[in-house]
């Protein structure tokens, strides 16, 4: 082989040559990994039909990114496993019974307007699944705030395929408690340690991969191990909203039972998978703090004071904005910065 | 080993080493070539003018060209021979430089050095032994070492640290050095302590070489003290645990504040390879013209700790160590992390060369990269603490010039930032863009 032609095969890029291998891909592929167990265990609490709405979800997702990037004239980056996080967390807080065409609706809304118009990957402002549940909530406030099923405890997964919402539907924890108090979740629900074990392993009627705190909680621990996110915002989140709740939640100040807030509706769900999303939240510790801690306020203050039971989502969107200037306040520590010279 | 490793706090990374490829092959001196390109800027400073013109017969270790005014070291024949050009060669950063080429006269004699007793020997005839052998520390940039020897009086140095980290991956140049030749690094590690007028030496090893480190111990107990105080200090393995601001936070917890030099925190740092240089050119009067070199990866056919004459060409070396393999895809001289791919085996052998890795596409990742998603993880990376991602958004939408404020000039090019990006974003590459169009 003579020198030109190896010469041409050579790659001659600066340096770093090596790299840790950990890609974008592998990072999305490895959370849409962590999220399948909350999926599973949704078909024995709801049925088979909540792996229906996420297929769809998941489906619609890539194939909007594909089509807005295609209609943006940009590349088509479907594989980088982005859209089918999105399309996994937008089907896993829709009611189970929902149905199955509506996620495409926010799929479009998530991924067109809230992902690619504001720029595609790494510019987008909001969470984009959540801008995506936002969309339905105002678009069909009755089917998203009410299609709730009461959970199978027989294993009838095809207990309600083919039925209307309005024949089944039930009511979230969350809810009950708002306009009902404890007594009224305690006669529904069971006693408090009954109602720990059931919302706990995800027995709760709920959005379709929120219920489980425990299946959740282990896939953040995984991703956590892995490094892919840090304790700092869910932890932040956890404490605030447990705190405040157990503060202003009951019927006299610290009377709240801040183990209820926390595995019940979407808060366990919103802090590992929805607050950690990298473009979103700010990347220094002390901002993390702060930026969960926001979330935690505002997630118990809707709660507690707005007109919906729960509050995670619009917490999240509405500290996502404040990310950058975090960003811009909580810089990392310079080695040494040079005396006088340049700031 | 159950002493707690000394290392830096903020940042870094854990690499994979391959230092298995070629950790275990002893030195070995490779065979003259026919002809050798000494490139006449080899080192931090002025460019070198010849001394010599074509057709003359040089003898091994004679001066061939040296710099007449500012700073700079004198670069001597590697061989024994005729100048048969004075042009150009391929330079491993930039492109094209001069260089003079010597035919191999192959029935010369190899020069024999006998050693002095430098103990006895005054300072001034120290330094200026070490500037006519033309000494630059060969682990980096190539500082002359005459000049880093001669700190300004202001400047009160009380340590020297020597730099035996060798943190790139895949190098074993400087773990050979200190396994084979552990005398001759104390010896020089000694010449300097006489030099600069202290006492304290800390010689700094990643944990990753305990036989180095066992070596150099020994070595340090029966090198005759004469009151220095010499110690072997091994280092945790975390890369760029060989950068000279985190290896002298790391051994003495000074920190070298920004575009200031180390003895603004009064130490010196040499590399161990120029440490046993100076003691070459001390002890032997023997000039710096070769240099053991790390061939090493996947795509090499017999990987080799060489010690090779400067200004072997590269070609010379792979059809030595019986030519490369399929997949080869990039060939860097230096390490991974910091080294230079070059786009021809024509480049010859500096005095700065501390390896070449013949990289296969499964050892790199050559996939296109993409937006930044905003992990933070260099961030985390960064041992300076500063923005690469900050600097490489500003850079893609044209606002370099706004980026010192992110510490665009502390950044020393180390490459932890880029080797973890999960969007493999060109982040160095950026940095030196921005520190271009920043300067104008």
């Amino acid at each position: 082989m003579n020198s030109e032609t190896r010469q041409a095969i050579w790659n001659v890029s600066v340096s770093p040559h090596i790299r840790r291998g950990v890609s974008v891909e592998r990072i999305m592929w490895t959370v849409s990994a962590s999220l399948m167990p909350p999926l599973i265990l949704s078909v024995f609490i709801f049925g088979i039909q909540t792996l229906l709405i996420t297929f769809v979800s998941v489906a619609s997702c890539v194939a909007a990114e594909a089509v807005s990037q295609k209609l943006l004239h940009r590349p088509v980056t479907i594989r980088d496993g982005s859209a089918v996080v999105t399309g996994l967390l937008l089907a896993y807080i829709v009611p189970p019974g929902v149905p199955f065409w509506m996620p495409i609706l926010g799929a479009v809304m998530s991924i067109y307007v809230a992902k690619h118009l504001l720029g595609g990957i790494g510019f987008n402002i909001f969470n984009p699944a959540l801008i995506g549940r936002a969309f339905l909530v105002a678009t069909f406030p009755v089917a998203m705030t009410s299609a709730w099923l009461i959970p199978i405890r027989d294993l009838s997964i095809f207990k309600y395929v083919g039925s209307g919402v309005d024949a089944v539907s039930t009511a979230t924890p969350l809810y009950v408690l708002k306009h009902y108090g404890m007594a009224g979740l305690t006669e529904r629900f069971g006693s408090t340690l009954k109602m720990y074990g059931d919302f706990f392993l995800g027995w709760q009627p709920g959005s379709i991969g929120e219920t489980s705190a425990l299946f959740l909680i282990l896939g953040g621990l995984y991703l956590l191990y892995k490094g892919y996110i840090t304790w700092h915002v869910p932890v932040s989140i956890i404490v605030t909203a447990g705190f405040l709740t157990w503060v202003f939640g009951g019927e006299r100040y610290f009377t709240g039972d801040p183990i209820l807030s926390v595995i019940s509706g979407g808060l366990i769900l919103g802090a590992i998978y929805m607050a950690t999303d990298y473009v979103t939240s700010p990347t220094q510790p002390s901002a993390k703090l702060i930026f969960g801690a926001g979330i935690g306020v505002l997630t118990v203050l809707i709660r507690l004071k707005g007109g919906y039971p729960e509050g995670i989502c619009y917490a999240i969107l509405l500290m996502n904005p404040l990310a950058p200037a975090l960003e811009t306040w909580f810089r990392p520590k310079r080695f040494a910065p040079p005396k006088g010279a340049m700031k | 080993m159950n002493r707690e490793l000394l290392t830096f706090p903020k940042g870094g990374i854990h690499p994979p080493e391959h230092k298995e490829i070629s950790e275990h092959l002893p030195i070995e001196r490779m065979p003259i070539p026919a002809e050798v390109d000494i490139l006449l800027q080899q080192h931090f400073g002025a460019p070198c003018s010849p001394l010599v013109k074509k057709k003359d017969i040089v003898n091994e270790g004679d001066v061939i060209g040296t710099v007449s005014a500012g700073l700079g070291a004198s670069v001597h024949a590697s061989v024994t021979g005729t100048v048969k050009n004075i042009g150009t060669s391929p330079h491993p950063t930039s492109v094209k430089a001069p260089s003079i080429t010597i035919l191999t006269d192959t029935q010369a004699q190899p020069r024999t050095y006998g050693p002095a007793d430098w103990k006895a020997m005054p300072r001034d005839e120290m330094l200026s032994r070490i500037k006519e052998a033309g000494i630059v520390g060969i682990g980096g940039a190539g500082f002359p070492t005459h000049v880093k020897l001669a700190p300004p009086p202001a400047a009160k140095v009380d340590t020297l640290l020597l730099n035996g980290a060798e943190c790139e991956p895949y190098l074993t140049t400087d773990h050979r050095l200190m396994l084979e030749s552990p005398g001759d690094v104390v010896g020089g590690a000694s010449i300097i302590l006489k030099i600069l007028g202290i006492n304290e030496c800390k010689i700094g090893i990643e944990a990753n070489k305990p036989a180095a480190i066992d070596a150099m111990e020994k070595a340090v107990k029966e090198a005759s003290s004469n009151g220095q105080r010499i110690s072997v200090v091994p280092l945790k393995v975390k890369y760029p645990q060989g950068s000279e601001k985190q290896l002298i936070q790391s051994l003495t917890g000074r920190k070298v504040p920004g575009f200031g030099l180390p003895f603004d925190v009064s130490v010196i740092v040499q590399n161990v390879g120029t440490a046993k240089a100076v003691y070459d050119a001390v002890c032997l009067a023997k000039p710096l013209y070769e240099k053991v070199v790390t061939i090493s990866g996947k795509g090499i056919s017999r990987p080799a700790n060489l010690l090779v004459r400067i200004g072997t060409r590269l070609k010379d070396i792979v059809e030595y160590l019986g030519g490369t393999k399929n997949g080869l895809a990039k060939v860097v001289m230096g390490g991974p992390m910091m080294g230079f791919a070059i786009p021809t085996l024509d480049v010859p052998v500096m005095k700065t060369t501390s390896g070449v890795l013949f990289l296969t596409e499964d050892e790199i990742d050559l996939s296109p990269h993409g937006h930044c998603i905003r992990c933070g993880w260099c961030l985390d990376a960064c041992p300076m603490g500063l923005s690469p991602n900050e600097i490489g958004v500003y850079v893609e939408a044209g606002r370099a010039e706004d980026t010192s404020q992110f510490g665009l000039f502390e950044c020393f090019e180390c490459g932890c930032c880029a080797f973890v990006c999960p969007a493999r974003r060109p982040l160095v590459q950026f940095i030196r863009l921005a520190k271009m169009k920043a300067k104008k």
